[in-house]
């Protein structure tokens, strides 16, 4: 299956000056933070018994293979769960609230879940179990540079 | 199993420091910890070189060999430290603590637990740093990195999926605030809440108000443990521990929000684990100290507890339920987390106590089952029940 065309954003949905996300000292994630670069949304797969995982770990829980391969998922999925934050708790967001962070399945790999912001007006409501896909957050200027994978709102599959 | 803990080693000493504001404490963390050790020993009777153990949790920074060496202790027997963070380790500490004197490894082992915010830092706040790794990498730089934050959207998808409604966040806050009001000891002794309080009350992160919030305090909470035979030996009515137990379901911490039970204050397997060391059920249970990160959290584990089900739950926990002493189910008769102090649920332990001696500020006359749970939705829960003699 091919992937619809990748989306980003060059404008960041929370302020700056949060604490930027840097590949694990045992590069256990480092496929994904690369990758998300590129605007592909990678997860964990288990060689022996195919499971997908999320966050990244060195074992399969369900088979306890350690054999295991990075792959690319479709950058869809649907809202688990959310929450509006309204008090900020780091100086850097005092004037970014509210803003709406979610909790995203991806059907097409096992439901894994993975923590996003939702893109657009905070104070839209927001469905459980509405679809949504990625968009991908350079922070080209950041040393080292990355990028986030936020969500928006999207038509049903 | 081969032995239990059941009625094995009973709680003879309480002892606490004024509660703070956080931030306000006058006092360095580990002068905290030793007042507390202190006051715990005074209030058992006891002489303090005893105490021959320590157990803690939650990373308490103040270690046992140097509260071993200030206070002159002939011997260190034990020391044990609890893993997993938040309060959830609250009555596993004390089960550690029990299980070291029921097998011989220590004779007089003290509960503790210290905090100063002020030397240390809040816990309600975003990571002050650069670059974060690892499991903090796939949260917080979308915002998502606060305790209140961090459970939100567990009790999001309770409501969702269960039908529960957030007035019984509202009920779990009401009685918290209206018992401390008649406890001098709580920082929000003097301040009662309003129905109308709660509902202008400012969001924090949907679903939490601010009084579905734990307060954050400086101050020091200890306990004293020894074996059950000696424990009429010392000033006031023993508490025994009648059963407790530690843990979390299946893949509870995998990261990124990615437990496969998710809306659940992770009591599902610990409860009753618990409830068949001490050959009960919730039906035995008089009055419930249920630890209040955020009340979600107090709904889910009332529930978890077997007190009611999902359907149950919106008629159930309801303030007047809750409420001592002629409540349904009373909880959090000193105020605990919400209103009392936040001793990272150590004050829940000492309350029981108090009830079992007839000493609460809010007491449930004829109570004697007593359940404290600690730590809703953090790695590892523990709960644990304590009774008055009658109960062994």
């Amino acid at each position: 299956m091919t992937p619809p065309p990748a989306r980003s954003s060059e404008t960041p949905y929370l302020p700056p000056g949060l604490p930027a996300p840097t590949p694990a000292g045992d590069a256990l994630d480092a496929p994904y933070w690369e990758a998300a670069q590129e605007e592909r949304l990678l997860v964990q797969r288990c060689d022996a018994c195919g499971l997908h995982r999320w966050g990244p770990e060195w074992i399969c829980h369900a088979c306890l293979g350690f054999e295991t391969r990075w792959v690319e998922v479709e950058p869809r999925g649907r809202i688990y769960s959310w929450e509006r934050v309204w008090h900020p708790v780091h100086p850097a967001l005092t004037t970014g609230c509210p803003y709406v962070v979610v909790l995203v399945e991806l059907p097409q790999a096992d439901n894994v879940r993975m923590v996003g912001n939702l893109l657009g007006p905070a104070t839209d409501p927001v469905e459980i179990g509405a679809a949504v896909e990625a968009v991908f957050e350079h922070h080209r200027d950041a040393d080292p540079p990355f990028t986030l994978v936020q969500w928006r709102r999207a038509d049903e599959p | 199993m081969t032995g239990s803990l059941r009625g094995a080693v009973a709680i003879v000493g309480i002892g606490e420091t004024h509660y703070y504001r956080h931030g306000q404490s006058p006092d360095a963390e580990f002068k905290l910890a030793l007042q507390s050790v202190l006051n715990a020993c005074e209030d058992a009777g006891m002489d303090p070189r005893e105490v021959d153990g320590f157990a803690s949790f939650s990373d308490d920074r103040n270690d046992p060999p140097r509260l071993a060496a200030a206070l002159g202790l002939p011997e260190l027997r034990f020391s044990n430290m609890q893993w997993g963070g938040g309060g959830g380790g609250g009555s596993g500490a004390v089960g550690n603590a029990a299980a070291a004197i029921a097998t011989g490894y220590a004779d007089c082992v003290v509960v503790f637990r210290s905090l100063a915010q002020g030397q240390f830092g809040r816990f309600g706040q975003g990571p002050r740093v650069p670059r974060v790794r690892g499991r903090n990498a796939f949260t917080v730089p979308y915002g998502l990195m606060s305790p209140a934050q961090a459970f939100a959207m567990r009790v999001q998808r309770l409501f969702h999926d269960r039908g529960v409604s957030p007035d019984t966040q509202k009920a779990v806050s009401l009685a918290a605030y209206h018992h401390a009001q008649q406890n001098s000891r709580a920082v929000m002794h003097g301040r009662p809440l309003s129905g109308e309080d709660y509902d202008n009350s400012r969001w924090i992160v949907e679903p939490f108000r601010l009084f579905d919030c734990c307060l954050e305090n400086d101050g020091a909470a200890a306990l004293v443990l020894v074996p059950a035979e000696r424990a009429k030996d010392f000033r006031h009515a023993p508490a025994y521990i009648l059963g407790v137990a530690t843990g979390v379901p299946e893949r509870a911490a995998a990261s990124a929000h990615n437990a496969p039970d998710y809306a659940t204050s992770n009591f599902k397997t610990v409860a009753p684990r618990m409830y068949e060391m001490a050959r009960m059920s919730a039906a035995d249970v008089d009055v419930a100290q249920v630890y209040e990160n955020f009340t979600g959290g107090v709904v889910m584990s009332i529930i978890e507890h077997g007190f009611c089900t999902y359907e149950e739950a919106n008629d159930f926990i309801r303030y007047e339920n809750l409420v001592a002493p002629d409540g349904r189910l009373p909880i959090n008769t000193s105020g605990g987390n919400l209103a009392e102090c936040y001793m990272h649920g150590l004050e829940l332990q000492i309350e029981s106590v108090r009830q079992i001696r007839g000493q609460s500020p809010n007491p449930v006359p004829g109570a004697d089952v007593h359940l404290i749970a600690s730590g809703p939705m953090v790695e590892p829960v523990s709960g644990m029940l304590l009774g008055s003699e009658a109960t062994l």
